[in-house]
């Protein structure tokens, strides 16, 4: 084989298999494509080679076993893949893309992360993330920007940017990322990759470190649905360790390729004035490919939609600021000085966080004090249950709904500025996602003029990942926007 | 409404946040353009709506109350920046 790195998860999996190719070469080929591609894209903030390439000799020598002896093994065992720097893994550092967390080694492994390795999976390194995953488009990290692979002029979404990047690139066949208001399902659309968030709850928060407790989702990309079966099989179901998990068990992803009968319901506020033209007719052809697959395609309403921007701005701002109450430079993560306590806390705090972290927790802040608790939080945390309600009704009638992920396609790195509301806006589509809890998919549908990729958002009822992934997997088995890759990369 | 920045100055801290006069002008005015757009939420009726607080159709779950391995004293000190007699070591809270 010329160029393991060319191979999909699934492909690769096969090789291993079959013997035709070994873990070790895999993680081999995805350090050398990273060794040349990452300097220009910087996808990653700490590689683990040595760490990955006695986990690819493990998996080697459990694949020989399985051969030998006829089992079977966790079709990702030997699989190199990449960590967003949100995730703990036990002795490698962790700094969720904070300066306030730098040097920061934590004593244990998250849970979807541990449940990766315990089958085999191989972890080449941790990715780029907006600071605390607040931002959608990895401008926020505290280490530097990633680059599109598409055109490197333009940012690759957040925020897990990096594990988007890293999987456009070829420098991993996959990658965990976390959304609590978009973080996957953005950077997948701007990065032409494919992106699963989970129900809240499906996936253990155990080790993710918090952002916005009621909204933090674990979730992967990949080059296709069927190459994310095989993670979220490993990832998913209830862990004792977090009180949020979700009880119910996981059944089996069948895909069948099918998706006649299923009713898909495309709701009217997600077409918005002011979108990219070539991103509402690629949606709307996806869409027709799913209604000539057999799909009955229909229109629903979801009338809230307009106001889970201002929801979702309160809410996770007042989470945040309270998960963040913790950076205070006396458990972990560097110190700034004072004499005292108080000032020991308002120079580390001050200096270590980045100008968003800071907007947010004052934002939170805000809304929690007293005065502005009924007002605000308490408003946001009422209208929440409307967004709701909505996908209730929406769901009663129909199985999938069918939006756009984003109103454009990749913006430019800077053009946002020093306006956080404009860079707010570019989440207006994978919001309410996370306020109802549901899980989301997004996919490539499509490119626009400037040859950027455009994607395709999936939602589905709590627990419904399945049908997701069946139904994208249907897609990409009669499209190949999925198999695209930048020119450069 | 607009934000002051004797409001900004209050918040940062409840916050524990130290910022610099540029900081607290540019917050001020950011925090009252999303909250000028936040407003848009005071005009919808929800008089008879329960707040979401979790979207878990569930109770949170106890875990029998029994004594489970955890991280060592060591392990727990490892990454702080100050320690000593394995205890976090900070500045004087009160003056002597």
């Amino acid at each position: 084989m010329s160029d393991l790195t060319e191979l999909s998860l699934l492909q690769a999996a096969d090789a291993l298999r079959a013997g035709e190719a070994s873990s070790a070469e895999l993680t081999r080929a995805c350090l050398d494509r990273l060794a040349a591609a990452d300097g220009r894209i910087h996808a990653f903030l700490a590689l683990t080679p040595e760490r990955a390439l006695r986990q690819a000799a493990e998996a080697d020598r459990r694949l020989a076993a399985a051969r030998r002896d006829g089992d079977t093994l966790p079709g990702i065992c030997g699989i190199p893949i990449a960590v967003k720097d949100v995730l703990c893994l036990e002795g490698v550092p962790t700094t969720a893309g904070s300066r306030i967390l730098e040097g920061f080694v934590p004593p244990y492994s998250a849970t979807s992360v541990a449940r990766l390795e315990a089958d085999g999976v191989v972890v080449l390194g941790k990715t780029n993330t907006d600071e605390f995953a607040m931002g959608s488009s990895t401008e926020n990290s505290g280490y530097g920007v990633t680059h599109n692979p598409w055109d490197s002029d333009r940012v690759p979404g957040g925020s897990s940017g990096g594990s988007a990047a890293a999987v456009a690139a070829r420098m991993a066949y996959a990658a965990l990322g976390t959304d609590t208001g978009g973080s996957v399902r953005q950077p997948a659309a701007f990065c032409g990759v494919t992106g699963l968030k989970t129900s809240y709850g499906r996936v253990s928060r155990y080790g993710l470190i918090a952002f916005g407790s009621s909204l933090d989702t674990v979730g992967a990309l990949a080059r296709s649905a069927a190459d994310l079966v095989g993670l979220y099989a490993s990832m998913a179901g209830p862990d004792g360790r977090d009180a949020t998990s979700a009880p119910e068990p996981v059944p089996q992803v069948i895909l069948d390729g099918s998706v006649r009968g299923l009713r898909v319901g495309v709701p009217d506020e997600y077409f918005i004035e002011g979108m990219q033209p070539a991103v509402e007719q690629a949606v709307r052809r996806a869409v027709d490919v799913f209604a000539g697959l057999g799909a009955q395609v229909r229109p629903i309403h979801l009338p809230h939609t307009d106001l889970a921007l201002p929801v979702y701005y309160l809410i996770a701002p007042a989470e945040a600021s309270a998960n963040l109450a913790r950076y205070d430079g006396v458990r972990f993560g560097p110190r700034r000085g004072g004499d005292d306590l108080l000032t020991q806390y308002l120079s580390t705090r001050g200096e270590l966080f980045g100008p968003e972290v800071k907007r947010r927790i004052m934002l939170g802040t805000y809304a929690l004090s007293a005065g502005y608790y009924d007002a605000y939080y308490g408003q946001a945390q009422k209208v929440r249950t409307l967004i709701r309600q909505d996908f209730d009704a929406a769901f009663a009638e129909v199985d999938l709904i069918a939006c756009p992920v984003t109103p454009t396609t990749a913006f430019g790195i800077g053009q946002h500025g020093d306006d956080p509301l404009s860079m707010y806006l570019e989440d207006v589509f994978t919001l309410p996602a996370n306020l109802a809890g549901i899980p989301g998919i997004a996919f490539p549908v499509g490119f626009d003029g400037e040859g950027l990729p455009i994607g395709m958002q999936l939602n589905a009822p709590r627990l419904a990942e399945g049908l997701l992934l069946r139904a994208v997997d249907a897609y990409q088995r009669v499209t190949d926007w999925h198999t695209r890759r930048p020119a450069e990369a | 409404m607009p934000i002051t920045i004797d409001e900004v100055r209050h918040i940062a801290r409840l916050a524990r946040l130290r910022l610099t006069p540029q900081e607290e002008q540019r917050y001020a005015e950011q925090l009252s353009a999303i909250l000028d757009h936040a407003a848009r939420l005071s005009s919808v009726d929800t008089s008879s709506i329960p707040p979401t607080a979790t979207v878990l159709p569930f109770p949170s779950p106890l875990r029998p109350d029994v004594i489970r391995p955890s991280l060592t004293q060591d392990q727990a000190l490892a990454n702080a920046p100050a320690a000593e007699g394995g205890l976090f070591r900070v500045p004087p809270v009160l003056e002597s």
